[in-house]
């Protein structure tokens, strides 16, 4: 079975909801939606305090070339824009709407029927992706369109799928491939017109044996998508990874899954272009993984971007007593939210409400240089003596043992015998490391 | 059997001799010139290698005096006013008048000002902390209180009050090299001057939030009110991002603007307890 070869670490898989259909959340009687909810500028909002807009409107046009849109998920009033806290306490500009009866705009289609039939360009899709503000629900929210804007001299041969969903605890793409299985595979075909490439890859652990066998029955209605289990292994889900594993190509660092070929989209991105694309409905609902182990019941909510944390964490339950952390995003790379008040965004992946014991830190010790960061690092760097050289502020030697390279997944932290805040320490050297280089450009 | 010991001797001997003179040849050809002057003013310099001057270390400081054969803009802040004394006088130049400096802390969101929303139990590093969110008070400006300045201190300056969880920085200790400074990833902390009598007023705040949002986390926020820029005499003081700035250089400590702030924001240290009327504080400082 394939995997990629370097590094990986088995953290307890813990999916607790995997076996639970995707509920939907009801529409919050307030929501708050931050114009910048994707890597990149933020949009600039269209409305104004006062305005009435309806479910699927645009509110905030995406501003440059790395930008996206942002509609409005709920009917109802503008209160304000303003700046709105998020889960980290940072201030962030939001539009804040009083929602009223759920109308959608009249261009979506609202029935459940699959269409298949695609008949636009390549072109056009690329521009309707854009349109209804389309950005990558892996995690890391990168504007879609511009993953189809192929710079010249390269050609794109594959479109890899991503379904590994290797976090712990998180199971909404799973749930997803399992529930719009046939709307994902419409996605995906959509997305290799666009992408004018005739394979795609879609790639799956092997521990969701169901989303492979379901997946892999619809292959021969859709030509030249081939469904590929995986062996499991954390961060098989991370875009260079995952091309490491399924076509055996190494992506050069500091250089883009295009250099050597291929384009890599999670299935909730695919299923995303299917309702952007087949019934024009923008981007403004995602299925978010409730879980955790004191949690009464574990969920996979359908909810709309802007509704509060506490909503989905009431629908799974509510919030037990022995809580410690509440996590957003997956337990490796998630963040605790210091607000549960907070909106949920685009980015938004998971919610675990993890307990006390689970979420206590260990007190770091000394280096006793085992070496164990270093095998399991997927990169191939050696963590502890990039710690080492972001504490000593060395950025140069930094740069040159490749920091840049370091995704935050977490493997080394998770590994380390002494407990040494090793993501933490790459955190600061990256973002001092991107300064300098920053610097050196303009 | 003597000739053999001899001979050892003599070819040890000849060994030294081509080496001594090959060393010399060495020397001679590739010999460092250097002023004697740049040894005698590290002599006076305190040896920290701290920074503070704006050099990498002591002797950086030292050959760019002997270059210059000047000593204006050129400080060490650890030797002080005596170090450049001596150094002016070996070298026989002017020694320039530097008013002693001090760091501050301008933040007072202390426990009981800024209470904790939340707790952050990660590694205990500013920077870390910074670079996951806002931080325990729920300020984005404020101290974190997790201690880079004290780490940073060379001179055992700094430690963070426990009971507040602000940085206290030792009037005596501190030597104005600017290595907290740079160790704050939120720019709390500023070389001021160190006053007249050790006397110093500054904002004790640098939140550029509006006034509400401000207040909403710490209750001694300065929330850009400008009545502080209004009252002051000197026109010392600056408002501008919805923060209050006194500029040392021309505040003369009358004091008007610390009982003008209607959250207490501006810090005076060191004053004698205030009296009924500022007005007469202002002739004793005249």
């Amino acid at each position: 079975m394939k995997t990629f070869k370097i590094g990986g670490v088995h953290p307890n898989e813990n999916k607790a909801s995997a076996n639970q259909p995707i509920e939907v959340v009801p529409v919050s009687k307030i929501v708050f939606i931050p114009v910048s909810q994707h890597l990149g500028n933020p949009a600039k909002p269209q409305v104004e305090k006062g305005d009435i807009v309806k479910t699927g409107q645009l509110i905030a046009k995406g501003d440059g070339f790395i930008s996206a849109n942002v509609h409005s998920s709920v009917s109802g009033k503008v209160l304000k824009v303003e700046e709105v806290i998020d889960y980290c306490g940072i201030r962030r500009q939001s539009i804040v709407i009083e929602t009223t009866e759920d109308v959608w705009e009249e261009s979506i289609d609202k029935s459940a029927q699959i269409i298949t039939e695609c008949t636009l360009t390549s072109e056009a899709i690329i521009e309707k992706i854009n349109e209804n503000g389309i950005v990558g629900l892996g995690g890391a929210t990168f504007p879609s369109y511009v993953k189809y804007k192929i710079p010249e001299g390269k050609k794109p041969e594959f479109l890899i799928i991503n379904g590994v969903e290797c976090e712990p605890y998180l199971t909404a793409d799973h749930r997803l491939m399992l529930e719009k299985s046939r709307e994902i595979m419409v996605g995906i075909t959509i997305l290799m017109k666009g992408l004018k490439v005739n394979k795609a890859m879609i790639g799956i652990e092997n521990n969701k044996p169901d989303a492979i066998a379901k997946l892999s029955s619809l292959t021969s209605e859709f030509p030249g998508i081939t469904v590929h289990a995986l062996k499991v292994k954390y961060p098989q889900g991370a875009e260079k990874q995952l091309i490491k594993a399924l076509v055996n190509r190494e992506v050069p660092s500091g250089k883009l899954p295009m250099e050597v070929g291929c384009v890599v989209q999670n299935v909730g991105t695919a299923f995303a272009v299917y309702e952007a694309i087949q019934k024009n409905k923008p981007l403004f609902e995602r299925v978010v993984t409730v879980s955790g182990k004191l949690l009464s019941k574990p969920s996979n909510l359908l909810a709309r971007v802007g509704t509060p944390i506490t909503d989905l964490i009431e629908m799974a339950g509510g919030i037990p007593e022995d809580t410690g952390k509440i996590i957003i995003g997956g337990p490796m790379m998630g963040r605790a939210a210091s607000i549960i008040e907070a909106p949920i965004t685009k980015a938004t992946s998971g919610i675990l409400v993890m307990t006390t014991k689970e979420s206590k830190r260990i007190t770091p010790v000394s280096c006793i240089r085992c070496g164990k960061c270093i095998t399991v690092c997927p990169m191939g760097l050696e963590p502890y003596l990039l710690a080492k050289l972001s504490e000593a502020q060395m950025w140069e030697e930094a740069e040159d043992d490749r920091i840049m390279d370091c995704m935050e997944c977490g493997s080394c932290q998770f590994t380390c015998p002494s407990a040494r805040p090793l993501v933490d320490y790459m955190r600061v050297g990256k973002n001092k490391v991107g300064q300098i280089i920053r610097n050196r450009k303009n | 059997m003597n000739s053999t010991i001899l001979i050892a001797v003599l070819a040890i001997c000849g060994i030294g001799l081509a080496a001594a003179i090959i060393l010399y040849i060495v020397a001679q050809k590739f010999k460092v010139i250097e002023d004697p002057r740049i040894d005698e003013v590290v002599e006076f310099l305190p040896g920290a290698h701290c920074g503070g001057c704006g050099f990498p270390g002591c002797r950086a400081l030292a050959e760019t005096i002997v270059k210059r054969e000047s000593l204006e803009n050129l400080n060490c802040p650890v030797g002080g006013k005596e170090a450049m004394a001596n150094i002016a006088k070996v070298l026989g130049l002017e020694a320039n008048e530097v008013e002693p400096k001090i760091a501050v802390v301008r933040c007072a969101g202390s426990k009981s000002n800024a209470p904790h929303k939340s707790s952050y139990d990660g590694a205990s590093s500013c920077a870390f902390a910074q670079m996951l969110y806002v931080g325990e008070s729920g300020c984005p400006y404020g101290c974190l209180g997790l201690g880079d300045c004290v780490v940073s201190c060379q001179f055992d300056a700094m430690s963070i009050d426990d009971e507040t969880g602000l940085p206290i920085i030792d009037g005596d200790k501190c030597v104005s090299c600017g290595a907290c400074v740079k160790a704050c990833p939120r720019q709390i902390i500023e070389i001021r001057n160190k006053g007249k009598k050790d006397r110093r007023i500054y904002v004790s705040c640098v939140n550029m939030e509006k006034g509400g949002p401000a207040r909403k986390n710490c209750s001694v926020a300065c929330i850009g009110c400008g009545k502080c820029a209004k009252v002051c005499p000197f026109d010392a003081i600056t408002l501008e991002n919805n923060l209050a700035y006194i500029d040392f250089t021309k505040c003369k400590l009358c004091r008007k603007c610390v009982s003008e702030c209607p959250t207490n924001a501006i810090n005076e240290l060191n004053f004698p307890p205030a009296k009924d009327k500022p007005n007469e504080v202002v002739a004793v400082e005249a």
